[in-house]
């Protein structure tokens, strides 16, 4: 991810009327995706040199390549997900046998891409850490499944079902796990409002922390 | 209205009266005759009180051996990472420090290496600080594993040791409040450093702690290391293997119960814990027995830690305990009052009367905060239970866009049906007691 230069005015960052009390409905600032370029440096050029040769459609499955903060993030195709995957945990020379997480973000204006998991994977073998990216339509919100690949994928998943909605195929059991099974709608979606339900005490009613005065 | 099959109704003079029959037990017992295997689910939890706080655990029973195990989490969920994102970045320190509330210095330290990573202030960090914060999470492992090992053996009905280790955690939480002002969730750490820098002779009551908590922890040794009922009820229990672990993303003890000598801060050192010397410490049994020696033998490698920390710090005096750019320090110069903490009267009345810019600034930066570069990042720590990670988004504004954290705990809490499945029903307490989960860093 790339930071847009006209929006790096400093700490302060200030833009438009530089309100901020929170009435002048500043305008959050956007994030642009880019690629980037070889070489990637460190251990990365290896990784990616590693999945090219053991994975034949590398270039059909990884979207993009990206390497910030010493960090590296394969940008992978949904449809080529679980190869990828499977690739990554059992090729020797990479060898991801840990998936330390799933974890989902909601990007409502990329359209076509509202939703992303985010796959940090570690290997022990080589002491590396890659993350895979995989970004979905909001409207077709599935997603093939890891637990197969990695088992302990199988409350991470639930957990970004539960949060954001995706639909994990072949997962063994997805239910909500940290909301009541009932509940409507996806928490730690962008649509989603902070509270929603308001605080009573004694009469007295407080609004939701989403209604109330807000300080950017 | 619908009838009530334990609770009919009916009309009187006097208003409605019910009669209330309690359960059908009668078909209860017929049905299970009926099938060929007898089966019974319990719950165990939410409110049992040695299931380790909100953990509800569902198990399918024959007589007293468990078939098979369900966790129920999620009755501690307080939307933490949603509210992250209505918060700047500074004082998400004070929310994530609730989350895992027996390791809260570990919380905000994953969370302040990501955030300084995001910056890329990373090396601006001045050594004072990084020390500080190793020493820091080192005594939080100490009062964390006397929590789970005292805990642990209450619950397996052994009282003393919880006595002695609680005994201990307090004598921690007292080094904590002296230099926080607070025992538990203090925000201590912060984006660019610490919150302010220890008070004066922290070292010297810090090295006299040690030398009383090295004898101390001889008492719980004595007790429990080698007691034939204590080996009973741990050895050969709960047993999850390496393979086990690796596709579970089992860490921490567990793991190194395995005999894998797997610990971030010798494997990927961050805060500078590459200049200590202290061991790793691993077993060979992969049961509940080998997790407990590994906490107990951590204590002492702890107490090494520190020891060598606080050498640092005396050569240190004097170096500053945050980043020298103000715009991401604090900025409000906070100072131990006899109250605990709070703002420094001089700062305020400097700012107040002589700096109008300095207010202003002060203002614009508490109450907007810092604009941190949009990328996201991932950083983790070895927290006493196993790889704290978190995983920052930023957008470039002033608050987190997501803040999710992979907390041990949750993922090591999956391997209980592995861990428990064939194994009687009182060994489960000991195996949930070994993976030491804090449901508040579960649930988040």
């Amino acid at each position: 991810m790339s930071h847009d230069k006209t929006l790096n005015n400093g700490a302060f960052g200030v833009s438009g009327t530089g309100d901020t009390s929170g009435y002048g409905g500043l305008v959050k600032s956007k994030v642009k995706l880019g690629s980037s370029e070889r070489p990637f440096g460190s251990y990365f050029d290896e990784v990616a040199d590693e999945l090219e040769r053991a994975f034949p459609e590398f270039n059909d499955a990884i979207e993009k390549v990206i390497v910030d903060r010493d960090e590296l993030t394969l940008h992978v195709k949904a449809a080529h997900l679980f190869e990828t995957a499977t690739k990554l945990r059992d090729t020797e020379t990479l060898r991801f046998e840990q998936c330390m997480g799933v974890s989902g973000a909601h990007y409502p204006e990329e359209k076509n891409r509202e939703l992303h998991a985010i796959y940090h994977l570690l290997s022990m073998t080589h002491n590396r850490r890659i993350r895979i990216e995989v970004s979905i339509p909001d409207a077709n919100p599935h997603l093939p499944s890891l637990v197969e690949v990695w088992a302990g994928c199988n409350w991470n998943e639930r957990e970004t079902f539960d949060m954001f909605g995706i639909i994990f195929d072949g997962h063994p059991a997805l239910t909500r796990i940290l909301m009541p099974d009932d509940w409507p709608g996806h928490p730690q979606r962008k649509d989603y409002p902070l509270g929603g339900i308001d605080v009573e005490y004694k009469g007295a009613v407080v609004p939701p922390p989403s209604d109330r005065r807000e300080y950017r | 209205m619908t009838q009530d099959p334990y609770a009919s109704a009916r009309e009187t003079t006097e208003g409605t009266v019910y009669s209330v029959t309690g359960g059908d037990w009668d078909s209860v017992v017929t049905e299970i005759g009926a099938t060929k295997e007898e089966r019974v689910v319990v719950n165990m939890g939410p409110q049992h009180p040695s299931t380790h706080g909100v953990l509800r655990l569902i198990l399918e029973l024959e007589g007293e051996t468990v078939t098979e195990t369900r966790c129920g989490i999620g009755y501690l969920h307080t939307g933490i990472e949603k509210n992250c994102e209505y918060r700047n970045w500074t004082q998400g320190v004070t929310f994530v420090t609730r989350m895992d509330y027996l390791a809260p210095l570990f919380n905000e330290a994953a969370y302040c290496l990501g955030v300084e990573k995001l910056l890329g202030i990373t090396n601006d960090v001045t050594e004072r600080a990084s020390v500080i914060r190793v020493l820091m999470m080192e005594l939080n492992r100490i009062s964390s594993h006397m929590v789970a090992l005292g805990t642990g053996a209450l619950e397996l009905g052994a009282l003393s040791p919880m006595i002695f280790a609680f005994r201990e955690r307090e004598l921690v939480l007292d080094i904590f409040e002296m230099v926080s002002g607070l025992r538990m969730n203090m925000a201590y750490i912060r984006p660019g450093g610490v919150a302010q820098d220890l008070p004066e002779h922290a070292t010297s009551k810090i090295r006299e702690t040690i030398k009383e908590l090295r004898i101390n922890f001889k008492d719980n040794a004595k007790l429990l290391i080698g007691n034939t009922i204590w080996l009973k009820r741990t050895k050969d229990i709960g047993i999850l293997d390496l393979a086990g672990c690796t596709t579970l993303g089992i860490t921490g003890p567990v793991l190194r119960a395995t005999g894998m000598p797997w610990d971030l801060r010798k494997t990927q050192p961050y805060c500078g814990y590459e200049n200590y010397d202290f061991d790793v410490i691993t077993a060979d049994t992969s049961d509940v027995y080998g997790r407990f020696l590994i906490r107990m033998n951590e204590l002492e490698q702890s107490l090494r830690i520190i020891e060598q920390a606080c050498d640092k710090l005396d050569v240190l005096e004097g170096q500053p305990v945050m980043v020298a750019d103000k715009k991401i320090a604090w900025p409000s110069q906070l100072t131990l009052g006899g109250d605990g903490i709070g703002n420094s009267l001089d700062h305020i009345r400097k700012i107040m009367g002589t700096s109008m810019e300095s207010l202003i600034h002060h203002f614009k930066l508490v109450t907007e905060g810092f604009r941190v570069p949009a990328g996201q990042v991932y950083s983790a720590v070895e927290s006493p239970r196993g790889e704290l990670g978190v995983h920052l988004i930023s957008d470039g504004g002033t608050r987190p866009y997501r803040v999710h954290f992979r907390d041990p705990s949750f993922n090591n809490l999956q391997s209980t049906a592995a861990m428990c499945e064939g194994s009687q029903i009182a060994d489960i307490v000991g195996a949930v007691a070994s993976i030491d989960p804090v449901m508040g860093g579960v649930d988040r």
